[in-house]
């Protein structure tokens, strides 16, 4: 059946906008329908109720006649999932009318006079991915699972006697990404038990130790040469740097840190948090949809695989710019624009159908980012305060919970551990998974008030079976069957089965004599579960297929075989001393060009189509202000009957770190800490994440930058009293061009802030409020420019200069001014980030549609004192009669700078008055996704 | 006095049921979420119930069309059950996809398209009680009521807008702006009877005056939470 809207289907313009953005002109007279195809021996009848279940008549035409003209047709491959497929079946049978398959597809129509070469550009760049999906001139024959044979059997790998050469071409036969080092001791450990692996075996030592799971670099001892020196000096492995920060701070509120899927706190008493985030960066690359979508999954899986119910989703996107002409864009990669509006669609996709509020966030484009995006997800989480899961036990049994499994996903572990280059999105096509958010949302729906049913629980991630399964055996043992794993479709080899990262599960262990009560919420629930083994207790893990042993690996090696990683870094030297500043020619023309920047302008368009609203706990939310349109510094999330809440932030500026990457990371704390301070939360009640996107670590410079970051969080942790809970690291961020070069990400290390609002009712936005307030600065201003927006702008000089530096009265200023919110004297507050005091103020007219007139400057020097970037700088606003009592509480260390003012103008000493209306258009430039976000002018 | 039995139907996929469940709870309902193919099995739950509510979500994913999958389980589930508990005079609301879902049954006229603008949008609405409306669930309100909407398929499609108002069925307007381009502006429907009110917005995501985006800025107000048509609701259950 073909399936045709009768008005304008909202797809035709997203087709016709994106052909335009890619310069392709004459794309306009397009048609799109739906398409349903059904084996069956279907009768007149059964052909007419079909006909009414499928179109709705006044929003449809529906017709059984085979289509003709100029067209092509979609369909999904074998194996992806086709939920609407399947609900047509379900619906079938509902009707009772037998249909013996389905699938659906898509059909568009150009007109005849479109020139063949656009029409197969727009085919390739816009409407088809190949790897979930095919296509043909006319009409597609739907795809049908083939009938395989379902015998299959682990085959045994040769790896005794193999010499490094040997090891190495088997490493890269089964793309296992494993160091030299690690495939000796695997070798060596098969040779000392007298056997061969099988591929089962083999296959899960790679996920294990792959550099997604095992975080291999920063579990390293890093040799680190400082700048001048020339003699190594060995550190601790950074992820033991992390964690010793968070025990020497020792905060009260945290209740585990760095130990299962997810950080746990508790701000008030009986209730704890589950705080976590995630990269997916390798995935949304090749798949933006899909990427992002599961990556969105994944990290709502890691709260609920700490027995945590989630509550909301954050995510921080990263792209290369989107009006990138197509002759410069790499082979292999897809669009910005495509990666942009896949990845948007993949988190809004997700988030809005599992229900969560998709609320804190940031996106950022810079060209390096064009061949690889970033996608940074989030998730928060709570729970009646209880004793920490401490199973599995032996006897415990393994019941797997969610979706079936199918061949999607496999090796993603190890493939997000590798390079990229123009045949990642071909090899690379099993590695993809599907999102299905409605299996995820009953997955809560069984989960929460479960607590009690279970002695452990994890999420399928990252290695599927044989990461959960492996993870949750250390020290215990296994014995499990891969027959009892349900599957999409058959003919799935053992190892496949094992490795599959089908989305949608999670592994729990059950006592024996509660697993029929389990079973029995997940029936009512209407979710899959299947007991697939038991926990033994003597520390093997045994994997079965149909009763056949295929793998029998000892946990203890398995987890603790892996040869420790040894690693040099060198330490970047960066410029400290030597401040240089800029010379503004029109402060007004670079204040409405800083607001029209991508990473400034508001990001509306994307925001929106996040539903930030569920829950009824948003209580402020990401855009603020008399018409809603000015960017919030965190938001803030409180049960509508509660008193206290919790604010999230979030810190991020890579390019800081491409010349300071110590102070960059010291700044993103600084950041994430000030935006959740300004909307009202308690400074000494705040919990960090950390989340590194790097390029390759064996690079040393690279390391470098990455020690040093980890430096810079680790003293900014201390300073701010603020305890890491929780990290991930995301390496090998690179592209391999054709030109055989390598192309790096910059240093992007994102901080998530979650602090303790104590009082929801006196939240504080930007928004100026009322004429005749007074506005004052706190923190100090310095002439730091290196990594600044106005260099975005304008062009980086040769001598850069200094990055902005850490202020060591910020965390003293961050409680005084704490105090005076709760004391009710702070009218409004903004922290000052990417384009310095003039942004700021000029974000704080937008949102309250106020003028502000400035009389004082922070700094002799005008391009300092309107657009260096220097940290720990918050603006507030504050009634008259207040200013004295502020200012006592203050300690008398701020600024008067200026007043909130009628005249619709924001005017600064020395600028031209530039009319609020006018600030609001540079700022809502590209409030709509799809149009051209960047221009070339701006790039260079 | 006593509160009053109220069930929450959901189907899987549905996500503001806990939402709506708060909200009625505040007007004063004593409430039971219900999975549909509980209610399909056990249909004391909803001879029990003196209101009901179709909660928002993606019920199915959305497979098919909004709302598609569920009213086949309620019409095909529940046969003429669900028109018998609203011809006894006990209110029915279907908000966003309980919209979607109650349109696709013979208890609402009209359907919801796909946003004029052709995305999922999330923002808040300003919505006006139509004053000739029939609907038990906008009786006595006189104030516009503020909340948000959150959905793709929001485009509300009537062959006859005129004739609609002219019987009463339309019961809410989005004031100044059309967030999806429905017909007439038409933001919610009733049946002839008044009893069944479908709604786009979430007047659950109002029930208290912090929620309002503008509450600090002095905005909002009591008047104008979304409470107001679940107390509607309730107080014509309670006297019917």
């Amino acid at each position: 059946m073909t399936i045709r809207s009768i008005d304008p289907d909202p797809r035709i313009r997203q087709i016709t906008t994106g052909a335009a953005a890619l310069g392709l002109t004459g794309v306009t007279n397009i048609e799109v329908a739906d398409l349903v195809h059904l084996d069956g021996d279907l009768s007149e009848s059964d052909c007419q109720r079909l006909h009414s279940l499928l179109v709705d008549p006044l929003l449809q035409r529906g017709t059984w006649d085979i289509p003709t003209g100029r067209a092509v047709e979609i369909g999904l491959l074998a194996g992806v999932t086709d939920t609407d497929a399947d609900a047509v079946l379900r619906a079938a049978q509902t009707l009772r009318i037998e249909v013996d398959h389905a699938s659906t597809g898509l059909r568009v129509e150009f007109s005849d006079d479109l020139d063949e070469a656009t029409m197969r550009t727009v085919i390739a760049r816009l409407l088809v991915n190949p790897i979930i999906e095919f296509w043909s001139d006319g009409t597609i024959e739907p795809t049908r699972p083939a009938d395989a044979d379902e015998s299959t059997t682990a085959t045994i790998v040769v790896i005794r006697g193999l010499d490094d050469d040997g090891l190495a071409a088997l490493g890269v036969e089964r793309a296992l990404y494993l160091d030299p080092e690690e495939m000796r001791v695997i070798r060596d450990h098969f040779e000392a038990l007298g056997r061969d692996p099988t591929d089962v075996e083999i296959e899960t030592l790679a996920q294990t130790w792959s550099e997604h799971c095992a975080h291999k670099t920063f579990q390293a001892v890093v040799h680190a040469t400082e700048p001048g020196s020339s003699e190594p000096t060995e550190r601790r492995p950074l992820m033991r740097q992390l964690r010793e920060c968070t025990e020497e701070i020792d905060a009260s509120f945290v209740r585990s840190a760095f130990v299962g899927n997810a950080g746990v706190i508790e701000f008030a008493k009986g209730t704890s948090l589950a705080l976590k985030a995630e990269t997916h960066n390798h995935p949304s690359a090749v798949e933006p949809f899909g990427g992002a979508n599961t990556g969105v999954g994944g990290v709502i899986r890691d709260v609920l695989g700490i027995a945590h119910k989630p509550i909301a989703i954050t995510n921080i996107l990263c792209f290369g710019p989107t009006d990138l002409p197509l002759s410069e864009l790499p082979d292999g990669s897809l669009h910005p624009r495509r990666v942009q509006e896949g990845v948007i669609n993949g988190v809004a996709d997700y988030g809005n159908k599992i229900g969560l509020p998709t609320v804190a966030g940031a996106i950022l484009y810079d060209p390096a980012y064009t061949t690889n995006p970033l996608v940074f997800a989030g998730c928060i989480g709570t729970a009646t305060t209880r004793p920490i899961h401490d199973g599995p036990h032996a006897g415990d049994r393994v019941i797997v919970l969610g979706g079936a499994t199918g061949r999607d996903g496999i090796r993603g572990a190890t493939f997000s551990s590798a390079t990229m280059d123009a045949t990642t999105g071909e090899v690379a096509g099993a590695s993809v998974q599907i999102g299905d958010p409605i299996v995820e949302k009953l997955l809560i729906d069984v989960l929460t008030g479960a607590e009690d049913m279970y002695s452990g629980i994890t999420d399928c991630g990252a290695g599927g079976l044989s990461s959960a399964v492996g993870e949750m055996a250390e020290g215990v043992g296994a014995d499990v069957d891969l027959a009892l794993v349900p599957r999409k479709y058959p003919g799935l080899e053992p190892w496949e089965v094992w490795l599959s990262e089908a989305q949608e599960r999670m592994v729990v262990s059950v006592p024996p004599r509660g697993v029929s009560a389990l079973a029995q919420r997940c029936e009512k629930v209407g979710v899959g579960w299947s007991d697939i083994g038991s926990f033994t207790g003597d520390g093997i893990l045994i994997v079965r297929n149909d009763g056949e042993k295929v793998a029998e690996i000892d946990t203890k090696f398995l987890h603790d075989g892996r040869p420790q990683r040894h690693m040099n870094a060198t330490m970047p030297n960066p410029e400290r001393s030597n401040a240089t500043t800029r010379t503004v020619d029109d402060p007004a023309a670079t204040l409405l060009a800083l607001l029209r920047h991508p990473n400034i302008a508001s990001k509306a368009g994307t925001i929106h189509r996040y539903d930030h609203e569920i829950l009824g706990s948003t209580v402020v939310r990401p855009l603020v202000g008399a018409a809603s349109d000015g960017p919030a510094d965190g938001v803030v999330l409180a049960e509508p009957m509660q008193q206290h809440g919790i604010a999230i932030g979030i810190g991020v500026n890579p390019w800081h770190g491409l010349h300071d990457p110590e102070a960059m990371a010291f700044g993103a704390v600084d950041e994430a800490v000030r935006n959740v301070v300004a909307v009202g939360a308690d400074p000494d009640k705040i919990a960090l994440l950390d989340n590194f996107s790097w390029g390759d670590p064996r690079r040393e410079s690279t390391l470098g930058d990455l020690v040093a970051a980890v430096d810079g969080c680790c003293a900014a942790a201390f300073t701010y009293n603020a305890p890491f809970v929780s990290g991930k690291d995301s390496l090998n961020n690179e592209y391999v061009g054709a030109d055989g070069e390598r192309h790096a990400v910059p240093p992007t290390l994102v901080i998530t802030a979650v602090g303790h609002v104590p009082d929801a009712d006196r939240v504080v936005t930007p928004d100026l409020l009322t004429p005749g307030n007074v506005l004052l600065l706190i923190g100090t201003t310095e002439t730091e420019f290196a990594g600044s927006h106005l260099d975005l702008i304008y062009g980086e000089p040769d001598d850069p200069g200094v990055a902005p530096a850490p202020d060591p009265d910020a965390v003293a200023h961050y409680r005084h001014l704490h105090a005076a919110m709760q004391a009710g004297l702070i009218v409004s507050c903004h922290d000052i980030s990417e384009g310095g005091l003039a942004v700021a103020l000029a974000e704080m007219c937008i949102g309250g549609r106020l003028g502000a007139s400035i009389s004082t400057l922070p700094h002799d020097d005008h391009a300092t004192a309107l657009f260096s970037e220097s940290m720990g700088r918050l603006i507030v606003e504050v009634e008259e009669r207040s200013v004295p009592a502020f200012k006592r509480i203050m300690d008398d260390d701020v600024v008067q700078i200026g007043e909130v003012s009628e005249s619709g103008l924001l005017s600064m000493p020395q600028v031209e008055p530039i009319a609020v209306s006018d600030l609001v258009d540079a700022f809502n430039t590209f409030a709509t996704p799809g149009e051209p976000l960047v221009s070339s002018e701006e790039q260079s | 006095m006593s509160r009053v039995p109220a069930i929450v139907i959901t189907g899987p996929g549905t996500n503001r049921d806990h939402d709506v469940a708060a909200a009625l709870q505040l007007a004063g309902a004593d409430v039971r979420i219900v999975l549909a193919s509980e209610l399909v099995k056990s249909p004391r739950h909803l001879d029990g119930a003196r209101l009901a509510v179709v909660a928002g979500g993606f019920s199915y994913a959305d497979s098919l069309g909004a709302g598609r999958m569920l009213a086949l389980d309620l019409t095909l589930g529940l046969g003429d059950r669900l028109h018998n508990f609203v011809g006894d005079g006990r209110p029915l609301l279907g908000i966003c996809n309980g919209f979607q879902v109650l349109s696709r049954t013979s208890l609402l006229p009209g359907s919801l398209g796909h946003n004029a603008q052709g995305n999922f949008d999330c923002r808040w609405v300003v919505l006006d009680r139509v004053t000739k409306s029939n609907s038990i669930w906008t009786k006595g309100i006189e104030d516009p009521i503020h909340c948000p909407i959150a959905h793709g398929e929001g485009r509300y499609v009537h062959p006859d807008p005129d004739s609609l108002e002219a019987a009463g069925q339309v019961a809410l307007r989005y004031r100044s702006t059309n967030p999806n381009g429905s017909v007439s502006d038409i933001a919610g429907v009733s049946d002839p009877s008044g009893m069944v009110l479908g709604l786009m917005p979430h007047p659950e995501n109002h029930i208290v005056r912090r929620q309002h985006p503008h509450h600090h800025r002095g905005g909002g107000g009591a008047a104008h939470l979304g409470l107001r048509i679940f107390e509607a609701g309730v107080a014509h259950a309670k006297q019917a």
